[in-house]
This record gives structure tokens, C-alpha cells and sequence, in this order.
């Protein structure tokens, strides 16, 4: 056997108070060393099911019953052992977890304890297998940490987990998984919680370590894009059974099972034609009635091209206080949104993107009026009349906020658990009074039918509801006042891909129906372009790009939109990442941008640069002596 | 942290202002001042007080002047040491107390320790084997000793060891060494009585402490850095002790400021019942006859020893924990 890791017929059930739930039915696969082997499927496939099983990690109601993990590692033991025969805890398990198989978790913060040093953790493992003296296995530690692209790899020994930025905190759990030179690496969903161009450097580095090392690496993950980018085989599981397998080539040129096709047609590519559709794996089937179709026409007068939303000059800072323990604390100021301005006209979908800490959701928040901006008006059209909500004072903002409503990123911690959905979806309409007991159970039923839900659901809770689905509750609730604006915050960076597409596609249809205008925050770039009309691109509490979503992909201007866009990895092999082109990571320092776009740190007003009109409604954050036509030639 | 040292010192002295003044305002609260009760119980007893006495007594303590001068009076003396003199005893109040203040302190440290003890490894044990019977039988057990009121478990001990070893296990060392100085027989004979109160009075606060380590340690274990900790092969009991215990650690110490007061005045009931010759029932006799500056020290004396417990833990909950240690300042 030449296979690093060869799995037969796994199997592995989990122990419910109702009865047993098969979470693995009859997985088979197999890595060879020194290859990166993709376990594709979306949540409750069974992928990190099995990753746990291979590391002895299950939990305590899941049991193999059956099938067998072959592992063999010739220097370790001169035939393959059978790690679903082993015993957790047993001496030949913990011998070989952490030592010859390890895992890179997806959440870095909290895969490291806190109160010990990175140092201490990273060799943990090292002092546990090998036998090596104090002085020459910190040394060891400090080398793979300067692998993995520490900069200062001896300082980084003694700092804490909480002292590091993100990237940095990820590249330390990849040294910490890597530090005993195992043969075999577990990566689960190790770069999903990461921002695009973090994710892009950590790919890079995967990549990279591999060739050095001689890695073989299963990649667990439901992103294609990051499979194409690294994968050599992919597996594709559903269900907790094996759908498809085989080479990357295979895979992604001819893919043959139906429900990888569906998969792939359920994500947003770039550069979708205006009347595309994404394809779900389920459609939602969904009817509008006359209690919320029937809106009241906007008069005759207002019918002219004013924007629904004008956003001007915005800014909001916070205060933090931090160290407070010590006495007074420093006190410091973050600029969150810096002069932000743009338009939403009626009827369109403005997307938002940026990274985190961007500032996307502090101007939404804005908006909505949770936060008060520090300057700068925001003038909202109602009906013709156009009103500053950034003036209003709490009691006269009241007739504006059912204009306005929101739908937000967790779909499960923005519904009441302890309400029924027809308790959650009613409330607007208990808060803003609008009619009676009974024509209230009509509207929401109508709602719950116009999200595509069964109104006989209304009596449950919705921790019963899968993800999509309390999505869609949140959408209803959003629609119950008839709101003119909608605001969605990150909708869909929570589900599953299958379900992104259903959910993109109801957006899109409600839209078109009922004339609403939507802002539409995100830092997926592909889903904005499937859904938005007009883009607009934050970094770092500034607007730097906004254009039509057709030629802000096209021709990016800013180098941050250029190196976001570079970072973005594509579920198509013949176009890979460019890893050249991420700006080492410093792409969302405004200081580090090149001329004309660069921003002195020490004027933090910015006010130097401009918003340049380069094409019809394109416009990018430069110095005056930008010319937009010279940059637009040498882009095309 | 030499700064933050000095500025937690400095702000302990508004805090023990505070507290003077409140403990000072709850003492003249009741109607009348000792003179009065004087009287009372000397009419109880059927005997005529000496008017010229009075006055001279209310004119010597000055308890004719108004409450802010004696108040003034009374902070000021604490400052330069002088706590004030006890009506009832007819002694300076520091002279009462003395012994008894060290007794307090040393029954507390130990309680401490005891519920430390005690309840670092039911709560370990607990955690580590939820929903076992063990686990429930130890909750139990806990929940009883949180139920059970200190004073009638201390009851409860002296019956007991009355009846089955025909001792007494009242007070904090045998008869002889009462009022005799420190040797080094009295403080074994300390020793050997400790236990009693200290297991009472330990009894509730270990049951609260191991539902709330039990909770704190359950919490941690199921946290995603302890998965990360076994993925590199380590052994469970070494995972336990590495992560986890750690963390919990810094819970313990940081509850000593939740402790101590209650340790304080869940001893002094029990003081009484095993007349013990700690704080509690020279406290309370203080402040039933009204002997204010006896009683209003003593309470000085003890918030000072929780405002300095509290101080202690804080201090060392810096050295124990990187994230308080650091995170003054860090930019996120």
C-alpha cells in the first residue's frame, strides 16, 4: 500500500434521544503522501466527522461502527495501522495524533489558550514527541514559525494569542500543527472565517509549506474556489455518503454526479449575465398575496429621478477605553467611517463591500439610525419628501423606521429563540400598531407564504428551522412593514452555498415584485456581483471605488479593488490565484498605497484626495492630479 | 504596574472613607447612644444612676457634641492608631480587640484554604464526569452543605462531639492557655480547635464554590483550544491540568473578593455558638449596648481586611492573567 491514509466503508453514527443518526455511511477515499486531497460538502455532510475520526477526536456520542482509517507512515511502523480500531486515549493514538497527523482548525482565536504564550503552545507538541533538549526545541519553534511568515519569529515566542492580528494568529496554529514535521495535516475549513485577502496569503503559505515539507494535506472545506486553488483530488460528499471522486481535472473539467453540477451552478461566478439565475439545488417555491403586494403607489409628484438614499459625508468615530484595570486607561479614538458619501437610487440593489473592520457595518448601522453618525446627513426619499434622518432626534425618527428595515448576518441569534416565528414575524406589526389581531395572523401568514415557508410553522420556535430557513423568517420580518429600503448585512455568509443561492434568488425576485430598494453589505465579492447593481468598495472607513457592478470587476482602478479581486479564489482552474499580486498583505493599509491613491496617515482627514468621476458613474478615491483616462488606457 | 500599585493603594482610601462614614451612620441610627442603655439596664436592675456620673461619662466620651465632630473625632484617632475607647469594657477598643482581630484573620485565611481545597477537586471531578453519578451525588452533597445554616451544623458538630469523644470542642484553645501569652503549646492547642469552625464555616462556601468551578471548568472544557490541545496527542489528564485548571485558577483567586465578606459574617453566628474568641460576639454585644467605638472599629477592622483581600487577589490575578497584564493599550 502506497497510500498515506486509505479509509474503507467508514462509518460513524451518532447517539440522539430520539435514536441514531448515520452522520458517515460507507466513506471511502484515500491520500497519498505528499498530495492535497479536498473533502468538499456542504454542513451535515459528514466532512469533519470524519477528520475527527482520523484524529481520535470524536465526540463523545459519535462511534465508528464500522470500516476502517488506515494510516501508514513506514517511519513510524512497518505496516498500516487501523486508527478506527485504536482507542482515543490509548498510548499508540496519542503517538500518532499531533505527531504524524495533525489538524489546522478554522478558528484561531479560539483554538489557542489565551493565558499561554504562543511559544509555550506552538512546541507543546514537539517537547510531548520528540526528544529534544529545551534550548534546541524553542529553536525548532522559532524556525517554523519563520516559515510560516512570522516576521519577527524570536519575539513571537513570548507574545499571547490575543496580541496577534488574524493572519498572524492562523500562521501561528499552522506552525503549532506543523511543528513535529507530521506527514499527513487535517485542514478544517482552516481559512473560511478568514478575510479574502488573509485567505489568499494563507493558501499561498499551504501551498508553499507542502512543497517544503513534503505535506500531504486533506482539506476540508465547502469553498470551491479554495479547492481549485489547491486541491490535486477532490472528494465530494452529501449526506454522509462519498458522491464523487477523483482528480481536480476530472473533478472540475466533467463533473458528472448531479449534485456536484448543482453545486457548481449554485455559485455566483463573476461576470454573470444581468438575467443569469444561480441554480439551487432546491428551488423555493413562494407566493406574494394582496396584503403585502398592495403598496400604496408613490404620488404623482415624487415619481422623478431623486435617489431613495443619499449618504454625505458621514463620519463616526468611537471611543475606547481600554486598560481600565490600570487605572484611567488610554483613551482611544477610531475613525470607523471617514467621509463616506453615496447614493442608492430607487429601485436597485447598492452593494457594500469590504473587509472586516471596514466600516460597511458601521455606516449601515448608521442608517438605520443605531448609531448616530458624528457629521455628514443622510437623506432618505419618503415618498417625495426628502428628510435628514441623520438629525433626528429618537421620538421623530418613528414614522421613518418602519421606511427602513434590516436583515442581518447570524440568522439564528437575530430571532428570539424563546418567541414562535409568528410571534417574531408579528412583532413590527405589534410595535408599529398596525391593525388588529386578526388581520395581523392574515399578514404574517402571507408572509411566511411570500418567503416560501409553510404558515402551518408559525406555532414552532426557530431553533427548529435549518439555517436558509430562519434566513427567510428574518427576510419576512424585514418585509412585514412594507419598507421601502431594506438592509442586509452579510444575509447569507452564514449558509451553505446551496442555500446562498436560494436565499440570493428570493432576494432578487421580492425585489423585482415588490420595487424595493435594497443595500446589500457583504465581502464576497462574487455574490455582490450577482446581486447589486451598484458597488461600492470601503477600506478602512473609506469609500476608494464605486462604480456600476459591471465595470467595477471589469476595469478596477483602486489597487485595493485590484488586489480584493486578485485575492478572490475562483472554482475555475484556468484561472488561479495570483498570489504575486496580494501586496504582501498590506493592500488594506491606505499609507501603502501607490501614488496617486496613497493616503498620509498623519491627515487623517484625507482630504487631499478626491472621488474621481474616471467613466459614466465610476468613480475612485485619488489626488487631484489623478487623471482617470491615462490609468483607465493603461488598465485595458 | 509600580503606577498601578500606588493608584490602587490611593484609591482604597476614598473607598475606606466611604465605608467609615456608612459604618458610622448605621451605628447612630438607633435612638439614644450607650449612656442611655447604660441607664436602662442599670433601671433594669433596679438601680439609680448617678446623674453627675452621666454627664461627666457623656462630657469624657463626647457624646454631647454633635455626630460630625464625633465623627471627625473618631476617623482622625484611626489615623495616628487610636481606635477609640470602649464604654463597655472600660479599655482602649484596641486593647478588646487585639487577639481576637488576629484570630479572625487567621480563622478566615484558613477557611479559604479549606474551601480551596475541598472543593478544587469534587468541582474537577464533577466537571470532568458530568452527568455521572458521582457528579450527581456530589451535587447533592453540595446543595446540603449550601442548604444547611452554618450555626446548626456547628450545633450539630458540638452535640456530637459531646456525645461520641465526650469533648469539648467549643472555643479556639484549651481553657488554660486563655489570656496566657503565646507559646508555642497554645498555638498547637490553636491548631487542634481550628478545624471545628473552619469546617462550619466552610462547609456553605465550598458548596458555592464547586457549582461555580464545576460551571467555569465545564465551560472551558468545552472550548475549542482544549480539541486543539489533545489534537497534539497530549494525554487528557495533561490537557486538564495545562488548560483548563489554569484558567480556573484565575477564577479561584479572583473570587476571594466574593469570599471574604461572606466568610466574615457567616463566622460571626457561629463564633457565638462555639464561643469562639474571634470578632463576632464581642460585635455583636458591641452594637446590642450601643459601645459604638468598639463597634465601629471592629467593622473598620473588617472592611479594611476585605478591601486588602480584594486588593491582593486583583494584584495577583495581573501576574496570573497575560490579557489584564497586556491588553492596556493594544490596538485591535
Amino acid at each position: 500500500m502506497t497510500d498515506l491514509l486509505k479509509i474503507n466503508n467508514l462509518q460513524i453514527d451518532f447517539e440522539i434521544p430520539r435514536g441514531v443518526v448515520h452522520a458517515v455511511r460507507d466513506f471511502s477515499f484515500s491520500v497519498r503522501p505528499g498530495t492535497i486531497v479536498a473533502l468538499v460538502g456542504e454542513s451535515g455532510s459528514g466532512k469533519s466527522v470524519t477528520a475527527q475520526a482520523i484524529m481520535g477526536l470524536l465526540p463523545a456520542k459519535a462511534r465508528i461502527t464500522g470500516g476502517e482509517i488506515l494510516f501508514y507512515e513506514p517511519n513510524y511502523w512497518g505496516e498500516p495501522i487501523d486508527l478506527a480500531k485504536l482507542k482515543p486515549e490509548s498510548e499508540q493514538m496519542r503517538s500518532i495524533r499531533g505527531r504524524y497527523i495533525s489538524m489546522i482548525f478554522q478558528d484561531a482565536m479560539a483554538s489557542f489558550s489565551q493565558l499561554h504564550t504562543i511559544g509555550d503552545q506552538v512546541s507543546e507538541a514537539l517537547f510531548l514527541h520528540g526528544n529534544v533538549s529545551r534550548k534546541e526545541g524553542m529553536e525548532q519553534t522559532e524556525r517554523m514559525l519563520d516559515l510560516v511568515g512570522f516576521p519577527n519569529p524570536a519575539d513571537a515566542l513570548g507574545l499571547y494569542p490575543f496580541e496577534l492580528s488574524g493572519g498572524l494568529r492562523q500562521r501561528a496554529m499552522i506552525a503549532m500543527a506543523l511543528v513535529c514535521r507530521p506527514s499527513l495535516v487535517i485542514a478544517d475549513e482552516s481559512t473560511t472565517a478568514l478575510d479574502v485577502s488573509v485567505q489568499a496569503q494563507i493558501l499561498k503559505l499551504i501551498k508553499d509549506l507542502r512543497q517544503e515539507l513534503g505535506l500531504a494535506v486533506l482539506l476540508i472545506t465547502h469553498d470551491l474556489g479554495v479547492v481549485a486553488n489547491l486541491a490535486d483530488e477532490v472528494v465530494v460528499v452529501h449526506q454522509g455518503k462519498v458522491m464523487e471522486s477523483g482528480t481536480i481535472e476530472d473533478i472540475f473539467g466533467d463533473s458528472r454526479h448531479p449534485y456536484l453540477k448543482a453545486l457548481f451552478s449554485a455559485v455566483p461566478q463573476f461576470g454573470m449575465k444581468d438575467n443569469q439565475r444561480l441554480v439551487p439545488v432546491t428551488d423555493i417555491d413562494f407566493e406574494l398575496g394582496p396584503l403585502i403586494s398592495d403598496r400604496q403607489p408613490w404620488p404623482e409628484e415624487a415619481n422623478d429621478d431623486r435617489p431613495m438614499l443619499e449618504v454625505k459625508n458621514i463620519y463616526k468615530s468611537f471611543r475606547t477605553r481600554k486598560g481600565s484595570f490600570f487605572g484611567t486607561g488610554k483613551q482611544t479614538v477610531v475613525e470607523a467611517v471617514k467621509d463616506v458619501s453615496f447614493t442608492i437610487k430607487r429601485g436597485e440593489c447598492f452593494g457594500l463591500i469590504g473587509e472586516s473592520g471596514s466600516g460597511k457595518s458601521s455606516v449601515s448601522k448608521c442608517i438605520m439610525r443605531a448609531y448616530s453618525p458624528d457629521s455628514g446627513m443622510i437623506l432618505f426619499n419618503d415618498r417625495g419628501n426628502i428628510v435628514d434622518l441623520a438629525g433626528l432626534r429618537e421620538k421623530d425618527l418613528y414614522p421613518y423606521r418602519p421606511k427602513i428595515q434590516m436583515v442581518f448576518q447570524e440568522p439564528f441569534s437575530s430571532l428570539n429563540p424563546r418567541m414562535t416565528v409568528f410571534d417574531v414575524i408579528r412583532e413590527p406589526l405589534v410595535i408599529h400598531k398596525v391593525g388588529d389581531a386578526a388581520s395581523q395572523r392574515e399578514i404574517v401568514m402571507e408572509l411566511m407564504r411570500a418567503v416560501g415557508l409553510d404558515p402551518r410553522f408559525l406555532n414552532r420556535y426557530p431553533h427548529s428551522f435549518s439555517g436558509g430557513q430562519a434566513q427567510r423568517i428574518g427576510i419576512a420580518r424585514a418585509l412585514a412593514l412594507k419598507p421601502d429600503l431594506i438592509v442586509f448585512d452579510e444575509p447569507v455568509s452564514a449558509l451553505d452555498v446551496s442555500i446562498q443561492a436560494q436565499v440570493l434568488n428570493l432576494m432578487r425576485d421580492l425585489q423585482e415584485e415588490l420595487g424595493l430598494t435594497y443595500l446589500f453589505i457583504t465581502h464576497n465579492l462574487a455574490v455582490v456581483d450577482y446581486v447589486a447593481d451598484n458597488i461600492a468598495v470601503m477600506c478602512q472607513g473609506r469609500l476608494v471605488e464605486m462604480a456600476p457592478h459591471s465595470s467595477l470587476f471589469k476595469s478596477p482602478i483602486h489597487p485595493y479593488t485590484r488586489a480584493l479581486m486578485a485575492a478572490v479564489p475562483f472554482a475555475d482552474l484556468h484561472h488561479p490565484l495570483d498570489f504575486e499580486a496580494l501586496m504582501d498583505g498590506r493592500m488594506s493599509d491606505p499609507a501603502a498605497w501607490p501614488g496617486p491613491f496613497t493616503v498620509d496617515p498623519s491627515n487623517s482627514q484625507g482630504s487631499s484626495l478626491d472621488f474621481i468621476e474616471v467613466d459614466s458613474e465610476h468613480f475612485v478615491l485619488a489626488s487631484s492630479e489623478f487623471s482617470g483616462e491615462r490609468v483607465l488606457r493603461s488598465v485595458s | 504596574m509600580i503606577t498601578y500599585l500606588i493608584r490602587r493603594v490611593l484609591l482604597m482610601i476614598p473607598t475606606l472613607l466611604v465605608i467609615s462614614l456608612l459604618v458610622f451612620i448605621i451605628i447612630e441610627l438607633p435612638p439614644g447612644d450607650y449612656i442611655e442603655s447604660y441607664i436602662a439596664q442599670l433601671e433594669a436592675q433596679g438601680e439609680q444612676a448617678n446623674p453627675e456620673l452621666l454627664n461627666f461619662l457623656r462630657q469624657q466620651y463626647g457624646l454631647d457634641k454633635p455626630a460630625y465632630e464625633r465623627y471627625f473625632g473618631w476617623v482622625t484617632g484611626m489615623v495616628q492608631g487610636d481606635f477609640g475607647f470602649s464604654f463597655e469594657y472600660r479599655m482602649p477598643v484596641s486593647e478588646v480587640i487585639g487577639d481576637r482581630l488576629l484570630l479572625t484573620i487567621l480563622i478566615s485565611i484558613a477557611t479559604i484554604m479549606f474551601t480551596w481545597i475541598i472543593a478544587f477537586p469534587i468541582a474537577l471531578y464533577s466537571a470532568t464526569h458530568q452527568y455521572s453519578w458521582g457528579d450527581y451525588g456530589l451535587t447533592l452533597l453540595g446543595l446540603l452543605g449550601l442548604a444547611t445554616p452554618n450555626f446548626l451544623l456547628a450545633l450539630i458538630m458540638l452535640y456530637f462531639a459531646n456525645v461520641v469523644f465526650g469533648t469539648s470542642i467549643g472555643g479556639l484553645m484549651d481553657p488554660e492557655f486563655l489570656d496566657q501569652p503565646w507559646s508555642v503549646d497554645k498555638a498547637i492547642s490553636v491548631l487542634e480547635h481550628l478545624w471545628v469552625p473552619v469546617v462550619v464555616i466552610g462547609t456553605a462556601g465550598t458548596a458555592g464554590m464547586i457549582r461555580r468551578l464545576r460551571a467555569n471548568l465545564l465551560d472551558e472544557l468545552g472550548k475549542h483550544y482544549v480539541t486543539a490541545a489533545r489534537a497534539k496527542g497530549l494525554p487528557g489528564y495533561k490537557v486538564l491540568i495545562k488548560y483548563p485548571l489554569r484558567v480556573a485558577i484565575n477564577f479561584m483567586v479572583g473570587d476571594i473578593g466574593h469570599l471574604l465578606p461572606s466568610v466574615i459574617s457567616g463566622a460571626e453566628l457561629v463564633a457565638i455558638v462555639l464561643s469562639l474568641p474571634t470578632t463576632g460576639p464581642i460585635l455583636i454585644a458591641a452594637l446590642q449596648s450601643q459601645d459604638m467605638y468598639l463597634a465601629g472599629s471592629f467593622l473598620m477592622f473588617l472592611s479594611m481586611l476585605t478591601v486588602v483581600g480584594v486588593l491582593i487577589s486583583d494584584i495577583a490575578l495581573t501576574f496570573l492573567d497575560p490579557r489584564i497584564r497586556l491588553e492596556q493599550g493594544a490596538d485591535r
